[in-house]
């Protein structure tokens, strides 16, 4: 592609190398860790699903149970198989004997590790081959029933109901959106668990749990149906399961999650040893199901400036890109993150939105770019709003974005109603429409002002990954340099489930869906 | 000209004729779009005290509902001399007047200690207040000469907020609430009243809250000294919160 922005291929590289680099000190960090939610997102893989009767789910009793014997370090994999050959059962009933008080995990006498391993291994086969027909089944619809064009109409549902939300989700199909995803209810990020069952409670949002993934899968497969082309669920991996939430994502067939290698650390305050070793694991478990991620650094843009820190933004995109490619997850499923968050009093402001979105679109060709609407500078003069909404559909269509999550009208008032999901749908149709290839139309002027905007925020970007590879990941953070928060080594939540790897640690996914042992 | 003549005792909707009472709404029926639909939507908006409910728009919106955007005439009117809205009494003294202020009368650094508790993530609110950008040109109390401002951003439980404000000794607590679905701001504002007095800190502290919900009104009904809803800015919290201080004797008292 000719870049309509004049950038300078060898800035991109140097930008590239160091955030590789970055990466790579990082994951000798991570390669020698493990936390509680990774290896009870092993034992989901390993089948182990429902709840005591307090309604701890039994994830977390097998690993608590790990955990107090003092065994987390071999993983759960590992106590699972050394319980399957002493007790001859599936991992299932293992755990329920396990929340009888039946089965200590770590005192059942130790087996050969060769043995353990492959106790475990038919079991974690069977879960990939489920993982990996959940794609097929995925490839086959897109391919029989096909999908919108990009941008995809993205839409929020946030009723706190999953029924109610079906209801919502179906609407916004019929009304032309592509992407469906159920908000969360607020504080799910900070739970050291995943709740379980359908759920009708919820603030601002619904809860993740598998049962609602599986009923907004089947009601998003049947209104597919009727209209005539896949409709896509979305979820947020984020906060203290990450890796959990990927794997019932894996098994329920969503195809977009929001996964960020640094947001639980800057915005939920997640410690960053945590967030840093579980957004692996989730990422290999989102790149082998064939997940679209989503980056989150539009929320940069939320508390800081988005003229003055647009290379934060950049910088992040680049790290995020490489810590991505380590967890075997291809560029073609990274929705790298940004947004339309400039003061709409800024003079030019268009311009530099216009320059921003195009950068991404060039610095990241092959990434289905996720583009977030305005909220900062939202007002509750609705009428404004959706204007702004208009001119940031402009920029994506002139720019050639992947994913549009659209802005609402009614943003700063509420959860969106029916009827402004509508209006906002409506405002996305008619500006994609009417303005369909008008990137392939449209250049730059020479050293013009996006030209420069965008020259500009490369060559920042570019220092301030060279910076970071110099001082290292954890210390860049804990100086506050992305989005001005900053983040202590050892503090955040989280923390007390981070432990390091004992020599006898397995985890039978990551070779399957890696592909090679890492 | 008479036609101009405003009875502020009768005051209605302007359209584009004195009085004309001209109303423009939108709203979903749970009903498929058609006629029946329309003449539904006429009869609930004649309910609502319009005259010549119209029907300017009406939309399926796929799942056998309908918007409609109308437009009536009101027939109702007001008494805008009657009306009386608690407000925050103060008129902003601009980030150089609290500072100001806060040399010439506290001579010390005033604490100001700010979060978005219990579980509610948004910090928009906190951080146009607090953080040193502020939020449209009005810097925020971090930049403010006199203020040592400590924002503990989002998800801070009320226990936790409260152990930090002692710890810092506070002047000022800053509360900010967005999420507002069935009414979870006023169970956690409530909650956060009752430990700070069952803390004893309550008449030591001046205790604000915020948001786009929030109104002074609530606030002081719900025991805050203050609210502020959309639209402030630091320097509105700001004078309030130096003002208070001094008003209530607070300049000199001890630690907490």
């Amino acid at each position: 592609m000719q870049s309509k922005l004049n950038l300078d291929q060898s800035i991109i590289d140097r930008a590239r190398k160091s955030s590789e680099k970055i990466a790579a000190d990082t994951q000798i960090f991570i390669d020698k860790h493990t936390t509680v939610t990774v290896e009870r997102a092993v034992a989901r893989l390993l089948g182990i699903d429902g709840i005591d009767e307090i309604e701890v789910p039994l994830p977390n009793v097998v690993v608590d149970n790990i955990k107090e014997g003092g065994g987390l370090g071999a993983g759960a994999a590992y106590w699972i198989g050394n319980a399957m050959i002493h007790t001859k059962k599936e991992p299932q009933e293992i755990a329920e004997m396990v929340s009888r008080g039946e089965l200590d995990l770590t005192k059942v006498p130790v087996a050969d590790d060769e043995k353990i391993k492959e106790a475990v291994q038919g079991i974690a086969v069977k879960m990939v081959e489920r993982i990996r027909q959940n794609r097929a089944q995925r490839d086959h619809f897109l391919a029989t029933l096909g999908e919108g064009p990009r941008p995809y109409l993205y839409v929020i549902v946030a009723t706190g109901n999953i029924y109610e939300d079906v209801l919502q989700a179906q609407a916004a199909a019929k009304q032309g959106a592509d992407i469906i995803a159920v908000i969360r209810t607020t504080g799910q990020s900070l739970l050291d668990y995943v709740p379980y069952g359908p759920t009708t409670e919820g603030f601002g949002g619904t809860y993740a749990t598998q049962e609602n993934f599986r009923i907004m899968r089947k009601a998003l497969d049947e209104v597919g149906q009727e209209v005539g082309k896949y409709i896509r669920l979305c979820n947020y991996c984020s906060g203290l399961c990450m890796p959990e939430i990927a794997a019932m994502g894996a098994m329920e067939r969503l195809d977009v999650m929001l996964n960020d290698a640094l947001y639980g650390i800057l915005f939920r305050d997640i410690n960053i040893q945590r967030t840093l070793v579980d957004q692996y694991f989730s990422r290999i478990i989102n790149g082998f199901a064939g997940v679209i991620i989503n980056t989150g650094e539009d929320n940069y843009l939320t508390t800081a400036d988005a003229i003055e820190e647009a290379h934060t933004v950049l910088a992040s995109q680049f790290i995020n890109e490489q810590f991505a490619l380590v967890a075997g997850l291809p560029e073609e499923q990274m929705g790298l993150g940004h947004a339309f968050e400039m003061d709409p009093q800024t003079k030019n402001g268009f311009l530099y939105e216009l320059s921003q979105a195009q950068m991404a679109r060039e610095i990241f060709p092959k990434a289905p770019l996720k583009y977030m609407p305005p909220t900062k500078f939202m007002t509750g003069d609705i009428y404004k709003g959706h204007i702004q909404d208009a001119l940031f559909n402009m920029v994506a269509i002139m720019t050639n974005q992947s994913l549009q999550l659209l802005g609402m009208l009614t943003e700063a008032i509420h959860t969106p109603l029916l009827q402004d999901r509508a209006l906002s749908i409506d405002n996305a149709k008619y500006v994609f429409n009417n303005a369909r290839d008008i990137s392939g139309e449209i250049e730059f002027k020479k050293d013009g002002i996006i030209q420069k905007r965008a020259q500009e925020v490369l060559a920042h970007a570019a220092d301030l990954l060279e910076q970071i590879e110099e001082e290292g990941m954890f210390e860049t953070i804990a100086q506050g340099k992305f989005a001005g928060i900053r983040r202590a080594i050892d503090g955040g939540k989280g923390l007390e489930g981070v432990t390091t790897k004992d020599p006898k640690h397995f985890n039978p996914f990551v070779e399957l869906m890696l592909g090679g042992a890492r | 000209m008479s036609t101009n003549q405003i009875d502020l005792t009768k005051i209605k909707p302007y359209g584009d004729t004195m009085n004309d009472g001209i109303v423009q709404l939108c709203f979903t029926l749970p009903v498929p779009c058609g006629d029946e639909a329309k003449e539904a939507a006429k009869r609930l908006a004649a309910k609502m005290g319009l005259e010549e409910p119209a029907v300017s728009h009406a939309q399926d919106l796929g799942v056998g509902y309908t918007m409609f955007v109308m437009y009536g005439k009101c027939s109702h009117t007001i008494d805008f001399t009657t009306i009386e809205v608690p407000k925050v009494e103060v008129t902003s003294f601009g980030k150089e007047g609290v500072e100001e202020y806060i040399a010439e009368n506290i001579k010390r650094k005033v604490v100001i200690v700010g979060a978005c508790t219990g579980t509610d993530a948004h910090t928009v609110g906190i951080d146009a207040i607090m953080n040193m950008k502020g939020y449209n040109h009005h810097y925020g109390l971090e930049r403010y000469e006199g203020v040592d401002a400590y924002n503990l951003g989002s998800q801070v439980p009320n226990e936790e907020f409260i152990a930090k404000a002692i710890e810092l000794n506070a002047d000022v607590l800053l509360v900010s609430q967005v999420v507002t679905q069935k009414d979870v701001h006023i169970q956690n504002l409530t909650n956060l009243v009752e430990l700070i007095e069952a803390e004893g800190i309550r008449d030591k502290v001046v205790l604000i809250c915020g948001g786009p919900r929030v109104s002074h009104e609530l606030a002081t009904e719900l025991g805050y000294d203050a609210g502020f809803g959309a639209g402030s800015y630091a320097d509105d919290v700001g004078t309030f919160a130096v003002t208070e201080i001094v008003k209530r004797g607070l300049v000199d008292r001890e630690k907490l």
